[in-house]
């Protein structure tokens, strides 16, 4: 059973439509990576499935279960599938590194702070910031910042990661130490859909390559084939203007 | 000189000064539950027009209604139509009620805006990664936003408030005996006009510079305790 299905998902902003006909799968420790130019739909498919805009037609299916986006009842049951973590990093800039990443186990899902404490440290220990503990996001690097975001989004223990261009916010030098850390998790086998322009990291870590463009899925298949040989023209375009670089 | 003093003599009587006191409390008293209940209602109907936790359309919509209304009526004439209001419902209430009930239509609808702006200058990212952590629009408020927006509300609503004090003299139109009353009264007397203004004036400014200092206070506390 594959982890995450998604079949015939449209989603439109007003009457503007941006995302048609969206069909994928994942299977349980894959990784997909979308890339395609800015307004394809890559970061709306991401913002749909996590339940910030609301599909309009169409199904999601998470191991087996099918999600709804209907009502908030509903809606909460979808978004415990998930977790996802922003090209802004969208740190809750009021509290520590470790409060960001207590805050929704211990108030939303009402566990116990000290067992939730323990998980959160050993997480930011795992992103390599055991020693930020107590730092707020304005005092940190954005790498640092990034880091913290993801051990905030492990914490929500989801079926599925979402990284929605989790580097394009940083300086070049540290685009290094978030791609280290998201390798240690495709180690783990975490299931993800990277939205990413790092060309080079999404050939390395990604099962799977999806191109789109106007909203629509171009192109799927392997890095080696989206990139060295790709099936359409669309997709070999885009491709090559980003490759030469 | 000795006229001055003869005045002295006559103004700070043990009378007069229980009358002023009298007219200073109820003052700060006019003030305090204008504002208290103006905040209030003002916070709450911001929270009503938020669309991230207020779902509702009409509902934003009557609230954009409530506040644009009330923030378009001077104060003198929202004071009478209160005052009329009361009458015409037959209900026979002090003129304190009359003025503090003023007091709380005109604040609840400026204090909506200051809260609303205090609310929109955080970043929408910050609801967005709330939202899909499956916190609920007020735990995102209480938690996420409110303790970030302080830093920008507290300014403008302090202004707003010392505006509201010195916006309690109006009610002597109706006769509410705080301090402008208690001033015209002892001036009809035959009290100095220099000395009657003259202490009010202090006493205003007395209250409106302690309550900017406790802006002050507030601003450091909640702004640092964010830190």
């Amino acid at each position: 059973m594959s982890h995450l299905v998604v079949e015939k998902l449209s989603a439109a902003y007003g009457k503007v439509p941006v995302l048609q006909d969206i069909d994928l799968s994942i299977e349980r420790g894959e990784i997909v990576a979308i890339i395609g130019p800015s307004g394809s739909g890559k970061s709306t498919l991401l913002r749909v499935l996590v339940g910030l805009l609301r599909p309009q037609s169409g199904s999601v299916t998470v191991a087996g279960e099918v999600l709804q986006y209907d009502n908030p009842r509903n809606l909460r049951k979808a978004r415990e599938k998930f977790a996802i973590v922003f090209q802004q990093f969208n740190l809750f800039q009021n509290m520590t590194a470790l409060r960001n990443v207590t805050i929704a186990p211990t108030v939303v899902k009402k566990r116990k702070p000290a067992e939730v404490e323990a998980e959160a440290r050993a997480l930011l220990e795992k992103v390599g910031l055991g020693h930020r503990l107590n730092a707020y996001p304005d005092e940190m690097s954005g790498g640092q910042q990034q880091r913290v975001a993801i051990a905030r989004a492990l914490a929500l223990k989801p079926e599925i990661l979402h990284l929605d261009e989790v580097t394009s916010a940083l300086d070049p030098e540290l685009v290094a130490e978030v791609l280290d850390t998201v390798r240690l998790l495709a180690a783990d086998g975490m299931t993800m859909m990277i939205v990413s322009h790092e060309m080079g990291f999404v050939r390395e870590v990604a099962n799977k390559v999806m191109f789109m463009a106007e909203g629509r899925i171009i192109e799927v298949g392997p890095p080696e084939q989206v990139f060295d040989n790709p099936q359409t023209e669309r997709c070999a375009e885009f491709v090559g203007r980003i490759l030469r670089h | 000189m000795t006229a001055l003093v003869d005045q002295l003599g006559r103004f700070f009587t043990y009378y007069n000064l229980i009358f002023i006191g009298e007219g200073f409390l109820y003052t700060i008293g006019l003030s305090a539950a204008g504002c208290g209940i103006g905040y209030v209602v003002g916070f709450l109907l911001a929270v009503l027009r938020n669309e991230r936790i207020v779902r509702w359309a009409f509902v934003r919509w009557l609230v954009v209604l409530y506040v644009e209304i009330f923030r378009r009526i001077p104060f003198l004439v929202m004071l009478l139509v209160v005052f009329f209001a009361y009458q015409y419902a037959g209900a026979d209430v002090p003129m304190f009620t009359i003025a503090a009930t003023t007091l709380a239509l005109h604040a609840s609808a400026y204090s909506a805006e200051i809260v609303r702006a205090g609310l929109e200058s955080v970043h929408p990212n910050q609801w967005d990664a709330a939202e899909t952590m499956n916190m609920g629009g007020l735990a995102a408020l209480r938690r996420v936003i409110l303790p970030q927006s302080w830093v920008v509300l507290i300014p403008p609503a302090m202004t707003f408030s010392v505006g509201l004090i010195k916006s309690t003299s109006i009610a002597s139109q109706v006769g509410a005996l705080e301090l402008t009353t208690v001033a015209k009264i002892l001036n009809s007397k035959g009290l100095s006009a220099g000395m009657c203004y003259g202490t009010i004036l202090v006493l205003y400014f007395v209250l409106c510079y302690s309550l900017t200092r406790f802006a002050k206070y507030l601003e450091v506390r909640l702004v640092t305790s964010r830190r």
